[in-house]
């Protein structure tokens, strides 16, 4: 999951997935309509192209993933500083970040989806939640860990807040935080597609609930490849990102 | 009164209940444009009484005052330099030569003049654009060295800044400091626990030791203008210095009988 890999290895375990897929469909005893083909698969995600339905569904899934998520990040970024800044802060925030931390983010949806009713927000944050709470526990304790000599540095040339914030201490630890803004975007894109089965009457989740409804498989296997390729392109690119950020600041 | 005056400077720290005394009742007088080096050996305490001169760590006991006034935080007007560096990594040579004229109100062009003009002092123009990861040790506190002339500070204080270098590294950095001192007179507080390092820089050296940490002499070196690490002089300063450190094993040994 960290890079794409090379062409053949792509290519070989897709034909993997559709080999064993054919052969599973060729001997199972379910009817065509439970249980499509690979090809069916793939002629119902050409129909969904074809409609646009496709694209209506991971355009609006996209709006939402890429506010929830950015959103999130900024956040957790901004308090998770804060916290590590002001240690006394932190001693009196972390009890409660334990006990939500290991809430599922679903679990809220329910809550969320009588909140806001359905639509764009319960998708949005649950987006926001599944991602929150990793990035700012490891930004606040990339402050703490972060080499004494920096503040030194700082001292000695007078740099104060909030300079020090962005002049020393966002760079010195990005490298720490960067893994957990990337393992985030993965779980992110997971409940997205949870929190629009629940929350929302549009979206890749949603089609999901729609293809199930319509007792159509075919096209519910096609919306689960897409969710898939999806994520892999997302993870793609962040990863690109983040080693742009590293690049340019000279570290790796 | 001294430029630099310490008094009675004292600082404890309790380990596992037991008070240890890092440094006790240390009394120093400091001239503007001096160059004193603190040696000991480890843990005698020059980092602790380095860092209450330079305001980072304060005493328990006694007082420092720089030009008069008490220290009590570290001032932009001094700049310290570190044994690592603490170059930024994610920033290019030039830019941290410029991170302390940042704090000023300089024109960004105006700056990048004076950071280029440094980084020419310490023959480094040619890597400007390098980032800190791209260089070897010599050159990364060469960097550190050219940042902190660059704000033009009154006293410049050294912690052991050589200690990770190897020894021909260490002697040409040891060069360009004695040149350094003598173009631009500043004052510098130089840690090391290495004798000849010490006897080259210092117009003075504070030999330092442990347990409780405090001063056992301070022996000037009148050698300024010829620093030949081979001449009598040179040897003569250095067998003082060993004379007066293994006095402390000669007590230590009748302390034990
Ligand atoms: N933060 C601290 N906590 C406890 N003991 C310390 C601390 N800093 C220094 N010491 C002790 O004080 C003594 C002097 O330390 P230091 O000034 O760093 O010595 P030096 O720089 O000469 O090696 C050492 O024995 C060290 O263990
Ligand atoms: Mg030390």
């Amino acid at each position: 999951m960290k890079k794409l890999l090379e062409l053949r290895y792509v290519i070989v375990s897709i034909l993997i997935l559709l080999i064993v897929w054919q052969i599973a469909f060729v001997f199972s005893d379910y009817s065509a309509a439970l249980f499509p083909s690979p090809l069916m698969a793939l002629q119902a995600l050409g129909e969904m192209l074809v409609s646009g339905q496709l694209l209506t569904s991971l355009g609006t899934s996209m709006y939402r993933f890429v506010i929830g998520y950015v959103l999130s990040v900024l956040c957790a970024v901004m308090l998770g500083l804060l916290l590590g800044c002001i240690p006394p802060l932190y001693r009196y925030v972390n009890p409660l970040l334990q006990v939500l931390r290991p809430v599922s983010p679903t679990a809220w949806m329910p809550f969320v989806v009588l909140l806001f009713g359905i639509g764009d927000v319960p998708a949005i944050v649950i987006i926001f939640i599944a991602a929150f709470f990793p990035v700012l526990l490891s930004t606040a304790s990339a402050v703490f860990r972060m080499d004494p000599l920096y503040f030194r540095v700082a001292e000695s040339f007078g740099i104060k807040y909030p300079a020090l914030l962005w002049k020393i201490i966002l760079p010195a630890i990005f490298p720490s935080i960067a893994n957990a803004i990337h393992v985030s975007l993965g779980s992110a894109w997971i409940f997205l597609v949870a929190g629009e089965m629940v929350g929302a009457q549009s979206g890749l989740g949603y089609q999901i609930i729609d293809a199930r409804n319509n007792v159509r498989a075919d096209y519910l296997l096609a919306t689960i490849l897409v969710i898939g390729l999806i994520g892999l392109l997302l993870d793609y690119l962040i990863g690109r990102l983040e080693k742009a950020i590293l690049r340019a600041w000279g570290g790796a | 009164m001294s430029y630099i005056h310490i008094e009675h400077a004292g600082k404890s720290y309790v380990e596992q209940d037991q008070i240890f005394r890092a440094l006790s009742d240390v009394n120093l007088d400091i001239e503007r444009g001096e160059l004193i080096c603190l040696l000991g050996p480890s843990g005698c305490g020059k980092s602790t009484l380095l860092n209450a001169i330079a305001g980072f760590d304060l005493l328990d006991e006694g007082v420092v005052e720089i030009d008069g006034k008490k220290v009590n935080a570290p001032s932009t007007k001094n700049v310290t330099i570190f044994q690592n560096y603490g170059l930024l990594p994610w920033r290019t040579v030039i830019r941290n030569v410029e991170l302390g004229l940042e704090q000023k109100s300089l024109k960004k062009e105006e700056r990048r003049r004076i950071a280029e003009h440094y980084l020419q002092v310490v023959k480094l123009e040619a890597f400007k654009n390098r980032f800190p990861g791209q260089l070897s040790g010599g050159q990364k506190q060469r960097v550190a060295i050219a940042r902190a002339l660059a704000v033009e500070p009154d006293i410049i204080f050294m912690d052991e800044p050589f200690g990770a270098l190897d020894a021909i590294t260490r002697m040409k950095l040891q060069d360009d400091i004695v040149e350094l001192c003598r173009n631009e007179k500043k004052t510098i507080i130089f840690v090391t626990h290495d004798i000849d390092e010490a006897t080259y820089l210092a117009d003075r050296v504070v030999v330092m030791t442990p347990n409780p940490g405090k001063i056992k002499a301070v022996i000037p070196v009148p050698l300024h203008h010829d620093r030949d690490r081979t001449s009598g002089d040179f040897l003569l300063v250095r067998d003082k210095i060993f004379d007066v450190l293994s006095m402390k094993v000669e007590t230590d040994i009748e302390y034990n009988i």
